[in-house]
């Protein structure tokens, strides 16, 4: 089982509060890896949030093989940042030879926002199929505003080696989504690993999807950016892309599409045809089986809920300038001790909690 | 030396023979009442036999004339098995034993025609498919008692999300339209067994029990009427809603139908076309004129005769013309608020039809019904019930990955059909059909088995297509039916079915999932390497 957190403040946090909040949770995650997403950037980034960041790990050729499409296609090289890692030894970790975290400015003539998010959807997808295909490296995120890190690895290790526990002022960011540990149920794969990321969509989540081989199914036909399937997590960001992106539906649907109420509790409801409709069209995007999700939507806001039996564990709580979400209590303890607790909420099976950007939290029942 | 006319039929040529012992019969006269085939009669023989009447013994040999019982060798009236005579003799005098060296094929000589199932293709495909994934670790099993189901499935035109007519609104979603209707129903569809080829008390009784099972049991089960029309007390009944309507080439009793449809208080669960039938796939439906009894006749306005609908619906001569024709008139007769499904037999073809179907811009298919090969039927030729067809458990994988490849999976409900519950256990064959893509299943032949039906896949009675039908099932001869007790059969299915919910619970609750796993192929494996293969599930041994 994995253990999964965010972290969401009104004030620039390390990715070390991140790495905290997940620490004291360790017994359920193993530790085989470290992977975040960090969005609302400060530091080094601070001065290009409205331009694509592109997060990769690869090899010096794969890094050519980028440098030559992203001209090949009039992307501008804005900034950049490499992380001087420190090379200490006995590191758990297995590393890529490059990590690279850049700035692009946008090729002429894409000038709407929807022009804009196909092409770097279009961008990262082309550059994955490259170095994949050339055994080159790995491609995470393509997207402003955005970082995303992975690895393979003790995650106190990982946080050494890209000296996050130094706190030194380059990587910050307002929102975190954390996970500290590999998809050990099949290969070790780095794209495996969640947070997922897609067109400003975070995700990550702790569970078994039960209807994995069914949402693949369904989902791979619905959209060119639902790929890799690696693992049965990826499947609630595709979901979750689908009904607030692409279908254009409001958050509390995801979770009617996810885990839809008992035809007995719909045929009580007065928006009972419209429940019904979504549930028998969206039939292959249910969930079934213990999970509990975060996700980070291309707003800002955090949002959590879980399944539909509260098979999974989940809580929420804060103060006035930070809030975290946690598998675990304990986490949220490490990195907000004076909170109160008592105002810590533990979202049941048929809720929904979002904070939005002034940390106003809204939380109803499906 | 004696001469022998071997053209003669002999009983030992007849494919069951009548064992008979003289010493224990009474000569009570219950077989030969019973046997509605006239397959035994009461002869005199003049035996050779030693007898003492005295108190001390006194042997005399005598030569007596004697009742006995005795087999009648002719093909007209040869025994079938159905051994009612065994269940009515009172000593165990009697019972019928199947004749391996028999010669019936060579000497029944002409298109023979029976009810029933094939003999061959016997092969259970479903026997070699194991629910293998189960939650271990990863993800917990659910508790098959205590947790809450939701074992319902689509029956209508499911429409795809981009296709819904909604609009977003202070953010909630409104709808612009009206969409398809779509009935959520009891994944397990009483099948289509016509008044006719079935008794009014059969055809009763298991009318009552899916009311009941809708009514009193929480399950909506749904039962379809078959080609022959249905009572019209029953049509303007609120209990209408429990019953698909079946139209087949014949159009059997769609003028009492079309007459009863003004007084109509409510909407029936569905209308299912009926193209073809996995028992004889390409011929129409078939009612002997034994069986056109008076209230048949009345029923569908026919003369006694030979009833053989046609093997098409007439006028349709292609895909795109029956969904015109025939699915949007029928769509168009109850206002579009009943579902309009179709039912084919399972042929190479399946495919090419669902595609089309899915294709069809009017979105008018309300499901797809799959029978296949095992299926039973009450009169078909021998040479086509056992050499055509096709299996249904491939077909079924066949169109829901035909689906998937366009996306469209889920959106005209597949059903399967044709041996379900073969073996006795419904459940477990529902539950792999399901999980390899199948909505649901629907069954017909397990129903009259439950109500008393003898027949087997090797042979045993399956004399649906004679009017002789000695359980009063499959008859419309008013003392045979009365063999029938019809709440008795009513509570037989009930039963099933309620044990059917239990065991399909049973078979998700260990992989965990509390809604129907619909192509949920992970769940399966197969000893077999060529079944794993074809229909794209985990080999193991």
């Amino acid at each position: 089982m994995c253990r999964i957190g965010a972290v969401k403040s009104k004030k620039f946090v390390y990715p070390s509060t991140a790495l905290r909040l997940m620490l004291p949770q360790q017994e359920g995650h193993d530790n085989s890896g470290f992977a975040m997403v960090m969005q609302d950037l400060g530091g080094v980034f601070a001065l290009y949030k409205d331009k694509p960041l592109l997060s990769m790990a690869c090899t010096k050729q794969g890094a050519r093989l980028v440098e030559d499409y992203m001209s090949a296609k009039n992307f501008v090289k804005m900034a950049e940042w490499l992380p001087v890692p420190n090379k200490k030894k006995d590191l758990d970790i297995q590393t890529m030879p490059y990590y690279i975290f850049r700035n692009y400015d946008y090729p002429e003539h894409y000038d709407d926002a929807e022009s804009r998010e196909n092409l770097l959807l279009d961008t990262r997808l082309a550059l994955r199929k490259i170095l994949t295909e050339s055994n080159q490296g790995y491609v995470y995120s393509f997207w402003p505003d955005v970082l995303t890190l992975k690895e393979i690895g003790d995650p106190r290790d990982i946080a050494t080696y890209f000296r996050l526990w130094d706190d030194n002022g380059t990587l910050l960011a307002k929102n975190i989504i954390v996970q500290c540990r590999q998809n050990t149920n099949y290969k070790i794969v780095r794209y495996a690993a969640h947070p997922f990321f897609l067109q400003g969509y975070t995700l990550c989540a702790n569970g078994e999807n039960t209807f994995y081989t069914k949402n693949k199914e369904f989902q791979k036909n619905l959209h060119r950016g639902y790929i890799g399937f690696e693992s049965d997590s990826q499947n609630f960001l595709y979901t979750l892309h689908y009904v607030l992106h692409e279908l254009k539906w409001s958050i509390p649907y995801y979770k009617h599409v996810i885990t839809p109420l008992p035809f007995a509790e719909i045929a009580e409801r007065p928006d009972r045809e419209i429940l019904l409709s979504i549930r028998q069209s969206l039939a292959h995007l249910e969930i079934n089986g213990p999970n509990t999700i975060i996700a980070g939507l291309p707003d800002g806001r955090m949002m959590t809920c879980c399944d539909s039996k509260k098979l999974r564990p989940v809580v929420v709580g804060g103060d006035e300038t930070t809030i975290a979400i946690s598998s675990e209590v304990c986490g949220i303890n490490e990195i907000l001790p004076d909170r109160n607790f008592e105002r810590d909420i533990y979202p049941n099976e048929r809720e929904v909690v979002v904070i939005d950007n002034d940390l106003e939290v809204t939380r109803w029942k499906q | 030396m004696e001469t022998v006319k071997v053209q003669d039929i002999a009983a030992n040529d007849l494919p069951w023979q009548i064992e008979y012992h003289a010493e224990r019969c009474t000569m009570c006269g219950s077989c030969v009442a019973s046997c509605t085939f006239k397959a035994i009669k009461v002869e005199v023989q003049r035996k050779s036999m030693t007898i003492s009447q005295a108190n001390q013994p006194e042997p005399v040999h005598v030569q007596q004339a004697i009742p006995v019982i005795k087999q009648v060798a002719d093909i007209n009236n040869a025994c079938r098995g159905c051994g009612m005579c065994e269940r009515v003799c009172p000593n165990n005098a009697i019972r019928a034993v199947r004749n391996l060296d028999n010669r019936r094929n060579l000497l029944f000589n002409r298109p023979i025609k029976r009810g029933g199932r094939t003999n061959l293709n016997a092969q259970r495909t479903l026997d070699k498919i194991i629910v293998g994934r189960i939650s271990q670790m990863t993800d917990p099993s659910l508790d098959s008692i205590r947790h809450t189901f939701d074992i319902r499935s689509p029956l209508g035109r499911v429409l795809s999300a981009k296709e819904l007519p909604f609009r977003m609104e202070n953010g909630k979603l409104v709808a612009t339209k009206s969409t398809p209707p779509v009935r959520w129903i009891y994944p397990l569809i009483f099948s289509d067994m016509s008044i006719g080829a079935l008794s009014t008390r059969a055809w009763e009784a298991v009318a009552m029990a899916a009311a009941y099972l809708n009514e009193h049991c929480g399950l909506p089960v749904r039962m379809s009427s078959g080609e022959g029309g249905m009572p019209v007390p029953l049509m303007e009944s609120d209990y209408l809603k429990y019953f698909i309507i079946q139209i087949a080439s014949g159009h059997f009793g769609w003028n009492r139908i079309i007459k009863a449809m003004p007084r109509m208080k409510v909407d029936p669960a569905g209308v299912l076309i009926k193209i073809g039938q996995g028992a004889k796939p390409g011929d129409g439906g078939l009612l002997q004129a034994e069986k056109v009894a008076p209230h048949i006749q009345a029923l569908r306005g026919v003369p006694k005769a030979t009833l053989a609908s046609p093997p098409n619906h007439q006028g349709l001569y292609s895909i795109e013309e029956s969904v015109q024709k025939m699915h949007l008139s029928l769509n168009a007769a109850f206002g579009f608020r009943v579902p309009v499904a179709i039912k084919c037999a399972a042929s190479s073809t399946s495919v090419s039809v669902y595609n089309n179907l899915l294709r069809d811009p009017y979105k008018i298919c309300g499901g797809f019904f799959i029978d296949g090969i095992q299926g039973g039927t009450g009169a078909a030729n021998e040479i086509s019930l056992d050499h055509t067809g096709h299996p249904v458990v491939s077909k079924i994988r066949d169109c829901y990955l035909a689906a998937v490849d366009q996306g469209a999976q889920g959106q005209i409900p597949l059903y399967g059909g044709g041996g379900i519950g073969l073996t006795g256990n419904a459940a477990a064959d529902a539950f792999k059909m399901i999980c390899l893509g199948a909505n649901g299943v629907f069954c017909g032949k397990i129903l009259i088995q439950l109500l008393g039906c003898v027949g087997n896949e090797n042979g045993r009675c399956n004399a649906c297509n004679t009017g002789k039908c000695p359980t009063g099932i499959c008859t419309q001869n008013p003392r045979l039916v009365k063999r029938l007790d019809v709440d008795k059969g009513a509570q037989r299915i009930v039963d099933y079915v309620l044990a059917f919910d239990a065991e399909l619970r049973k078979l998700m609750a260990p992989i965990g999932n509390s809604s129907l796993p619909v192509g949920r192929s992970d769940a399966l494996v197969s000893t077999d390497k060529a079944i794993a293969d074809k229909l794209g599930i985990q080999y193991v041994c």
